[in-house]
């Protein structure tokens, strides 16, 4: 047991000195683009394999670690707690970069003599550093520190292709909204600290008990602003869709696989872990942004056709899921239902991990897709199956699992989200039934218009005919992209396999924590089987699977062998008669045309029409035509560009103090002093 | 609503009998016998496609009226697909024009095998009025194989169903099973 | 030897009459229309004339369009073993849970969408479109019908909700009765039946399901329009057995199957009637008339659910 503590500290730091020398390496090779590449991406690999050592023995053996070391500053000490519920979260970040980083040496490639490739190592590490450190650290201030790490590294890797305006664009929204989120933080820590006494996490928890409602209040909605703002909460997430399209595409996943994570681990970390007595409305809360959150999320990645802003517009949608199953389990946590917030807990927990192995992998095949047509349009794109068969394989089964089919793992975690959200419908009062009833309407909801966005990617992406030229010269990616999404696309199908292991894994992860240590599981799961042990409903993944797969081969053979006679003879599509161009085909932006009309009260679509005529005075025959489809983004137009404008009216007001006048200034320091000694006596 | 459904059931079925279309003779069928293998393969139910290659629509009439409550060629298994793919049987009526003459070849490659082509119409069969014209490339077997013809301007419902049916042998085995009892 | 023959009966039943009720809602839609209508067992004739026949595929299509078929019908022959049909004796089937259910009836709609896009014909693009529009909001409705009887009945197993159903109160038959509206608006959706979908027409332009097998040909064809069958009956099943239970039995004796049987035989009689009667006295709606409709099927059932807790 010790020895593993020991074994399981020793490779968390073997992990980070691993990527510290990536990331040093990187910049010491970086005039060789191959060197710097192969450092920064094999240390990175070597890093996770050590991060993924360090968390299963943590997860598997029990064996979490505490350590800290003081440092010369006041206040500050580098002290780490893993225990099982950061042990899960390096788990994910672990497994996530191991293949982003496989994935990235061929991927990089692409960026030899237009890029600094080593700088990309630096940042790279630096970064996947500092989410493990993160989901980690034990002291507040030790927190900031790394979290800011973290999120400069991010913003130096989102602006990395800055020959493009666009990204730079995107940086700068990034930027800006992580470091009000990061205010946020700030203060909802200073707030614990002035009613604790102290900034170390294990501190606070133990004498968060003398906390005042009012300030436990305002901590929650602090907290839910600044962590909010990284997970890409709505109205929070303005940021996210144009800071992951941006970024490499490793990064991309390991943006929206990981990174928003740390916001959902800091939620769990204070609302769950640290507080105790939460009040119900908290939940509720947590429960109506999710259900916003996902919904929103959903409508607004139908109206896109760039394939990276779709995918970071699905990831708030995932986000809201996870954040449905966050806030029923804090809903239960108040009304001391505790095996139903474990269930909670662990539906949010494990959407969390399946979510980072599909959005990664959907992240990874788009990536192979855009390194291969140079674009990131979808209406350039088309019968890419024939050409790239194996990352059309991988992407549908990553499309697949993200619309919660079976037998994937997106299917599982989204049974028991909506089981969770059943529990609460049978077992509360009617204000919260209401709150729970409106979320599984927007869960089922969301569900469908998943499916439905992701038909229209794959089908506009990989099958028809190729639309354009680029789309036609298209070839299969190097092998270390496709064994990068394999083994992502393996991973979605063993964790949905396999859901009842991890769903009991899950268990024992959540009741780690304190607040759970007495409660009794609401359910059982082995490997073949999940059942809640009142009998409200079981599923067995396995069972789905292996009759999915025999009843479609059964299927298969029986009508090959009866209908071994017949003759199948290729032809052209039928047409009617016409010529068939590719124009003709179904575009992503027509496809989704009826929902976004369907929805348009919500998504306010705009159409504006120019024609060019061949006579401007004898307007009959039109040269050219030119239709602009548009979708009004909400929150810029009714919330951030109002704020914008009110912030900039309030700094004209405030300019004025500085007068440039001297004497004016002199009479500011005077002024001050006087009132400091008064105050003083 | 009630009104409609008190018409529905006043209306009685008005379907004509087999036996009182006077089939039976003088119904020749002008094309090559086809395999005994097709007509059991089609007896049960019959696709048919219809393709107009630029006719004056008098043909397309006569065909629809198959489908209406007195005729009804239904209660025979055969019905009309939206698409050559579903299609066993491809009526085509019209004088082939030559703007149609590409989307003709394509319908019956489209069309999986086994099929059978009847030219419906005199302006199918050779060009009817239309022979000669600039426009049209007289008749369907100047494009594709053709099976049968029926030949009339239009011609009527009874003689496209008789036909019809005696393409299937229906009629002889109705006859054979008449003459039987 | 008993129990082996009532798991054959229930895995086979569903596909094998399947296409009897396809051919009885055509024969009671042509006396509407005071015709004599095709045989009620035409759709086997028509199954077994497309087995026969041979195939045209085009050249741009993948292998999602050749295995379309084979996925589709099989989700749909794993979803008849699982549902209630005239024995509860499996209440231990795993596969019987609602979502599971729900689910798989959208894995076949996702494949049947995507083998419609992957001709790249106009017609397969927009009717995928449509489909995946229609599917995405029924299935508010859908589950939220279902889950009104599941908190009924404490459990989410079909065959438990079967159960608890039978023996509720007469109090709390308005719910129900209200989710059974909420389910017909959804099984009409789901099944491409009037007011959302004409089966029977050839006019692209207004065709939603039948846009997508417009492609197909051959035993493919066969396959998707027997799944696209085997999808109606069980939806009606669904309808028969969930919110009027009575009639499933228990026991495996002789007399008892063959009563049961024949109760869900009138059952999912009567219920075709209602649906054959509906597509023969309205027009379809306009497509964006249907959001609508969907959005009230979600509306009474969530009137269901909070009358039910």
């Amino acid at each position: 047991m010790i020895a593993n503590a020991v074994s399981s500290q020793f490779s968390f730091f073997a992990s980070l000195l691993l990527f510290a020398c990536g990331a040093a390496g990187s910049l010491i090779f970086r005039k060789n683009d191959a060197a710097a590449n192969f450092c920064g991406n094999a240390f990175a690999i070597a890093g996770s394999i050590a991060g993924l050592i360090s968390s299963l023995l943590v997860l598997m053996f029990d064996s979490s670690f505490t350590c800290g070391m003081g440092s010369s500053l006041p206040l500050l000490s580098f002290s780490f707690n893993v225990d099982k519920l950061s042990a899960f979260f390096i788990f994910t970040i672990s497994l996530i970069s191991l293949f982003a980083s496989l994935y990235a040496i061929g991927y990089v490639v692409h960026f030899y003599k237009k890029y600094n490739v080593g700088a990309l190592g630096f940042f790279y590490n630096t970064f996947i550093a500092g989410m493990m450190m993160v989901v980690s650290a034990n002291h507040a201030l030790f927190f900031l520190i790394v979290w800011e790490v973290m999120s400069l590294s991010s913003y130096f890797l989102v602006i990395y292709e800055n020959k493009e305006k666009r990204n730079v664009k995107a940086g700068s929204v990034y930027f800006v909204m992580t470091h009000i989120g990061t205010a946020f933080i700030m203060l909802s820590f200073l707030l614990l600290y002035a009613a604790t006494g102290s900034l170390d996490f294990s501190v606070i928890k133990e004498n968060i008990v003398n906390i005042r409602p009012v300030i436990k209040n305002l901590v929650f909605g602090l907290a839910l602003v600044g962590f909010g703002t990284k997970a890409g909460m709505i109205p929070l997430h303005i940021w996210l869709p144009g800071a992951h399209p941006a970024a490499p595409t490793h990064v991309s996943a390991l943006m929206s696989g990981v990174m928003i994570k740390t916001g959902v681990y800091m939620f769990i970390r204070i609302f769950v872990d640290m507080m105790s007595d939460v009040p119900v409305w908290w939940g509720m809360v947590i429960v109506t942004a999710g259900a916003v959150s996902a919904l929103l999320g959903v409508l607004y990645a139908l109206t896109e056709h760039d394939i990276k802003r779709l995918l970071a517009y699905h990831s708030i949608e995932n986000i809201g899921i996870i954040l449905l199953g966050l806030g029923s389990a804090l809903i239960f946590l108040a009304l001391e239902m505790k095996p139903l917030a474990a269930l909670g807990l662990v539906a949010a927990l494990f959407h969390t991990l399946n979510h980072a192995t599909f959005k990664a992998l959907l992240f990874l095949g788009a990536g192979a897709v855009i390194s291969e047509t140079h674009t990131r349009n979808m209406e350039a794109y088309g019968g890419l199956i024939k050409q790239m068969p194996q990352t059309a394989f991988f992407f549908l089964v990553g499309a697949m699992a993200i619309s919660a089919l079976p037998p994937f793992n997106g299917f599982f975690s989204e049974w028991l989200t909506f089981q969770s959200l059943f529990a609460g419908i049978r077992s509360l009062d009617i204000t919260v039934q209401g709150v729970f009833i409106l979320a599984v309407g927007a869960l089922a909801f969301t569900g469908g218009l998943a499916a439905a966005c992701f038909v229209k990617v794959f089908g506009a992406t990989f099958l028809a005919r190729p639309r354009s030229e680029e789309a036609r010269h298209a070839g299969e990616v190097a092998l270390s992209l496709r064994t990068g999404m394999a083994a992502l696309a393996v991973l979605s199908l063993l964790f949905g396999l396999f859901s009842g292991t991890v769903a009991h894994l899950l268990s024992e992860v959540v009741h780690s924590l304190p607040v759970f240590n007495s409660t009794e599981a609401a359910f059982t799961a082995n490997a073949s089987l999940f059942k809640f042990n009142d009998n409200f409903a079981s599923v067995s993944l396995p069972l789905i699977f292996v009759s999915l797969v025999s009843v479609t081969a059964a299927v298969f053979f029986l009508v090959h062998i009866l209908t071994k006679s017949r003759k199948v003879r290729l032809g052209c599509t039928w047409d009617c008669g016409t010529h068939l161009t590719p124009r003709m085909e179904i575009t992503a932006t027509g496809f989704s045309r009826s929902i976004i009309t369907v929805f348009r009260g919500i998504l306010q679509p705009t159409q504006q029409y120019q024609i060019e005529y061949m006579d401007a005075e004898i307007r009959y025959f039109t040269k050219a035509n030119r239709v602009r489809l548009e979708i009004k983004d909400m929150y810029s137009s009714y919330f951030y560009s109002p704020m914008q404008d009110l912030v900039a009216k309030i700094s004209e007001y405030v300019k004025q103090i500085q007068g440039g006048n001297i004497n004016i200034y002199i009479l500011y320091i005077f002024i001050i002093l006087m009132a400091l000694l008064l105050l003083v006596i | 609503m009630f009104k409609f459904y008190s018409k529905i059931f006043s209306t009685g079925r008005m379907v004509i009998h087999l036996n009182s279309l006077s089939c039976g003779e003088g119904v020749e069928v002008v094309g090559k016998k086809i395999d005994q293998k097709i007509i059991k393969l089609f007896q049960g139910s019959l696709a048919i496609r219809a393709v107009d290659t630029g006719s004056d629509n008098s043909c397309e009439q006569e065909l629809t009226a198959l489908s209406n409550p007195y005729y009804d060629v239904e209660r025979f298994g055969i019905h009309f697909v939206a698409s050559p793919r579903h299609a066993d049987m491809l009526m085509v009526t019209g004088a082939v024009c030559r703007n149609m003459r590409e989307a003709l070849v394509k319908t019956y490659e489209a069309t999986p095998e086994p099929k059978i082509v009847i030219a419906v119409g005199d302006d199918a069969t050779d060009g009817g009025i239309f022979r000669g014209s600039y426009g049209v490339l007289d008749g369907v077997d100047k494009v594709i194989p053709v099976d049968f013809a029926i030949p009339g301007a239009p011609p009527s419902p009874t003689t496209i169903l008789c036909h019809l049916l005696k393409i299937l042998e229906v009629i002889d085995m109705k006859k054979r099973d008449s003459e039987r009892s | 030897m008993k129990s082996a023959l009532i798991w054959t009966i229930q895995i086979i039943l569903i596909p094998v009459l399947s296409p009897l009720f396809a051919g009885i809602i055509r024969k009671i839609k042509a006396g509407f229309q005071n015709r004599v209508g095709a045989k009620i067992t035409q759709p086997y004739y028509d199954f077994w004339k497309l087995f026969h026949k041979d195939e045209v595929i085009s050249q741009d299509a993948s292998w999602v369009f050749k295995f379309a078929p084979y996925i589709i019908f099989a989700v749909t022959i794993i979803i008849g073993a699982s549902v209630p049909l005239f024995t509860s004796i499996f209440s231990f089937n795993l596969l019987s849970d609602l979502l599971v259910v729900v689910y798989l009836i959208a894995l076949a709609t996702f494949f049947l969408a995507l083998a419609g896009m992957d001709v790249g014909s106009p017609f397969g693009g927009f009717a995928s479109s449509r489909e995946m529009t229609m599917a995405a909001l029924t299935e508010g409705g859908l589950i939220s019908s279902l889950l009104a009887l599941a908190l009924a009945a404490h459990s989410t197993n079909l065959f438990s909700m079967v159960h608890s159903a039978s023996s509720l109160s007469i109090f709390s038959f308005p719910p129900v009765l209200l989710a059974f509206f909420a389910f017909l608006i959804a099984m009409l959706s789901e099944t491409a039946h009037f007011p959302f979908d004409n089966p029977a027409t050839h006019l692209e332009l207004t065709m939603i399901h039948e846009a997508m097998i417009l492609e197909y040909s051959g035993k493919r064809l066969a396959l998707m329009e027997w799944a696209a069958a085997n999808k109606f009956l069980i939806f009606l099943s669904l309808g028969a057995n969930m919110f009027f239970p009575w009639g499933l039995t228990a026991s495996s004796e002789s007399t008892a199957i063959l009563t049961a049987l024949f109760l869900f035989l009138l059952k999912a009689l009567i219920l075709t009637l209602f649906v054959a009667v509906l597509e023969s006295s309205m027009a379809k709606f306009r497509f964006f008339r249907l959001p609508d409709l969907l959005l009230v099927s979600f509306i009474l059932s969530v009137i269901a659910i909070i009358l039910i807790i």
